[in-house]
């Protein structure tokens, strides 16, 4: 492979640009496939209800999935460096459990008491799963009190996960009748991202990403040691609440819009180092492109396998990413070099 | 089959000394019972239902949490849900037998605990008829007088909601979301059986399966003329993207079920004539 010879600037830029390219591909597909296939594009200029189809569900759903990945992806590349752990993922601080039991209560308080219907139809479950998430950071931050020692708040971000996890499957078993619905959150769906979603995630994504990139520094420090960080004089205790902010509001978001979509955050950047390795600056913006094209491929497939029916898309982006790395990572080992 | 249960039961029953019962249950399970057991735990709320329809509700002396009808079983003893049932709860009643669904994984403990247990998992029209048959043969009450007798009733009312329906409300199509996810009720579940017999279209076409999780883009292409929600997880108030143009939503064509209706509408049990009533209230309230 001649890639491999490459400069690693090089080719992380090949590899942007092949992933845009990928990317504008799916996006064409994701426009195509649906309950029907390609009929609803050619029937466009004549039929309202396919235009409808087409701009209204199709187009915001592939946009959306492809917004939903590169959060995660960003959120993953942002928490292995910010934990220097590779194993790290997005989920780490709580916020997944967080949003599960957010949903959770949302689903079996609404319609019990007037006051809770009232607030809840406000709210909205993309509302409550984003409470959810932001508290449930907090909480973890509460317990690890601050974000300055990595392991202590890797260890609150579990025990919250565990308990906050406990409570939901206590939630489930009182009111069995939403565990159907809850079950598709747990494994993701891209089918309720309307335009405002969109919107939503996009803006959340530019700050992000822009925030990240102003900090990517920190990253690479951080990846030399915490002590050789300090001494190259980083701010690194507002670098790190930064970052960690940054990893719960981009987590967050998409877990409210889209459902705990699974293996996104974890696989995106390693499937980037995998390639090339390069700095943070440049990891977060690739492992955005991955997350984004592996998750727009696994929805375009949720949708296309078993038309009308779907799939959760959470089971083929855990299937997809790790049969790829997996692959990748065999391919490597053949050939001397480890992932 | 029918013959083979009824030729296994008149053999058994000559056999057997009098009153004495042996029941197949439906994991394919023989049990029998000296005479018809008096004390009866229940923990699927469809077959507490259907021993009360029996009129022999005074036997039941504990129930699952999600069991709430007929109001009488609301005081009886609870012994936790159908899936985390409290055997040493249901021990303690010492019941001559417990019925559960099948897929409950209660069976094997309270098996190896010595107390006998009748699987039972009504799924469809047809089930409940068969279901309070083998309640009915575990009463020992005479079909006559019992699961034939109610088993009419059932069917006279059904047949009744469906008369009721005008010629144009008929000729309604309908979709009908169980959960969010969008969750349909397609035509071979229990929902759809009875919108088939109200002589409604249901737009879920049967090769999907009793309940399909359909791509939301399909309802819009389908374009149905009534929605019908059918538990409180929110749907109604969180709508998919744009379904905005479906006829039923720009119409205000949307019947929301309440938590007690809920619980009739989705319960394959003898209550089956009141959830066609209530459905056909509701598609003769919108779209009659």
């Amino acid at each position: 492979m001649s890639l491999t010879y490459l400069h690693p600037h090089r080719k992380a830029f090949w590899l942007a640009i092949g992933l845009a390219g990928v990317s504008a591909v799916l996006l064409l597909l994701g426009v195509s496939v649906g309950s029907t296939g390609f009929d609803s594009v050619l029937d466009m200029q004549r039929d309202p209800q396919a235009l409808l189809i087409v701009l209204d569900i199709r187009l915001p759903r592939t946009l959306g999935a492809w917004l939903a990945g590169a959060l995660l992806g960003l959120a993953g590349a942002v928490a292995q460096g910010l934990f220097r752990n590779p194993l790290a993922d997005p989920y780490l601080l709580g916020s997944a459990s967080g949003a599960s039991l957010g949903v959770a209560l949302a689903m079996a308080l609404f319609g019990i008491s007037p006051l809770a219907t009232h607030w809840l139809a406000r709210l909205g479950l993309t509302g409550a799963a984003f409470v959810g998430a932001v508290l449930a950071v907090l909480l973890t931050l509460l317990l690890a009190k601050g974000v300055q020692h990595t392991l202590r708040l890797l260890l609150a971000g579990v025990v919250v996960g565990v308990v906050l996890g406990a409570i939901t499957s206590l939630v489930l078993l009182l009111q069995p009748e939403i565990m159907q619905a809850m079950q598709s959150f747990m494994l993701g769906s891209t089918g309720f991202v309307g335009w405002t979603a969109c919107a939503i995630m996009a803006a959340v994504f530019a700050a992000a990403m822009l925030a990240a990139w102003m900090m990517s520094h920190a990253l690479d420090g951080l990846a030399l040691g915490e002590a050789t960080a300090q001494s190259l004089g980083l701010p690194l205790p507002q670098m790190r609440a930064a970052l960690v902010a940054v990893l719960a509001l981009a987590t967050g978001t998409a877990v409210a819009q889209t459902g705990l979509i699974a293996f996104v955050g974890l696989a995106a950047p390693h499937l980037v180092r995998s390639v090339v390795k390069t700095t943070h600056g440049r990891l977060i913006g690739l492992a955005s492109l991955m997350g984004a094209v592996l998750l727009t491929a696994a929805d375009i497939l949720a949708r296309g396998l078993v038309a009308p029916q779907e799939l959760p898309v959470g089971v083929l982006t855990a299937v997809l990413g790790g049969t790829y790395l997996l692959w990748l990572m065999h391919r490597n080992t053949g050939r001397g070099s480890g992932l | 089959m029918k013959t083979f249960a009824a030729l296994l039961f008149a053999c058994c029953t000559a056999l057997l000394p009098a009153h004495a019962l042996q029941i197949t249950d439906d994991r394919g399970v023989s049990v029998s019972f000296a005479q018809s057991p008096q004390r009866i735990v229940s923990v699927l709320p469809s077959l507490t239902e259907g021993v009360c329809a029996l009129d022999q509700c005074q036997r039941l002396v504990g129930v699952d949490r999600y069991s709430n009808y007929p109001a009488s079983v609301r005081s009886l003893p609870v012994v936790g849900g159908g899936i985390d049932p409290n055997i040493e709860a249901i021990v303690a009643l010492k019941p001559d037998v417990v019925l559960l669904a099948v897929s409950s994984r209660a069976s094997e403990r309270l098996e190896a605990l010595g107390i006998k247990v009748l699987a039972l998992e009504p799924k469809n029209h047809a089930d409940v008829r068969r279901v309070l048959k083998k309640l009915g043969a575990l009463l020992d009450i005479p079909d006559a007088v019992g699961a034939d007798r109610l088993w009419r009733i059932i069917d006279a009312s059904v047949e009744a909601a469906a008369q009721s329906l005008s010629p144009k409300a008929k000729n309604t199509r309908v979709y009908f979301e169980v959960s969010r996810g969008p969750y349909a009720a397609g035509e071979s579940s229990f929902i759809g059986e009875t919108l088939r017999r109200l002589g409604v279209k249901n737009i879920i076409p049967a090769a999907l399966g009793p309940f399909p999780r359909i791509n939301p883009e399909f309802v819009v292409r389908a374009n149905p003329d009534l929605i019908m929600v059918g538990n409180r997880s929110m749907q109604a108030m969180a709508a998919y993207p744009g379904w905005s143009s479906i006829k039923a939503v720009k119409e205000q064509r949307i019947c929301v079920y309440g938590v007690d209706e809920s619980d009739v509408v989705v319960r394959p049990g003898p209550r089956m004539a009141e959830a066609a009533r209530i459905m056909a209230k509701c598609i003769a309230d919108k779209a009659g």
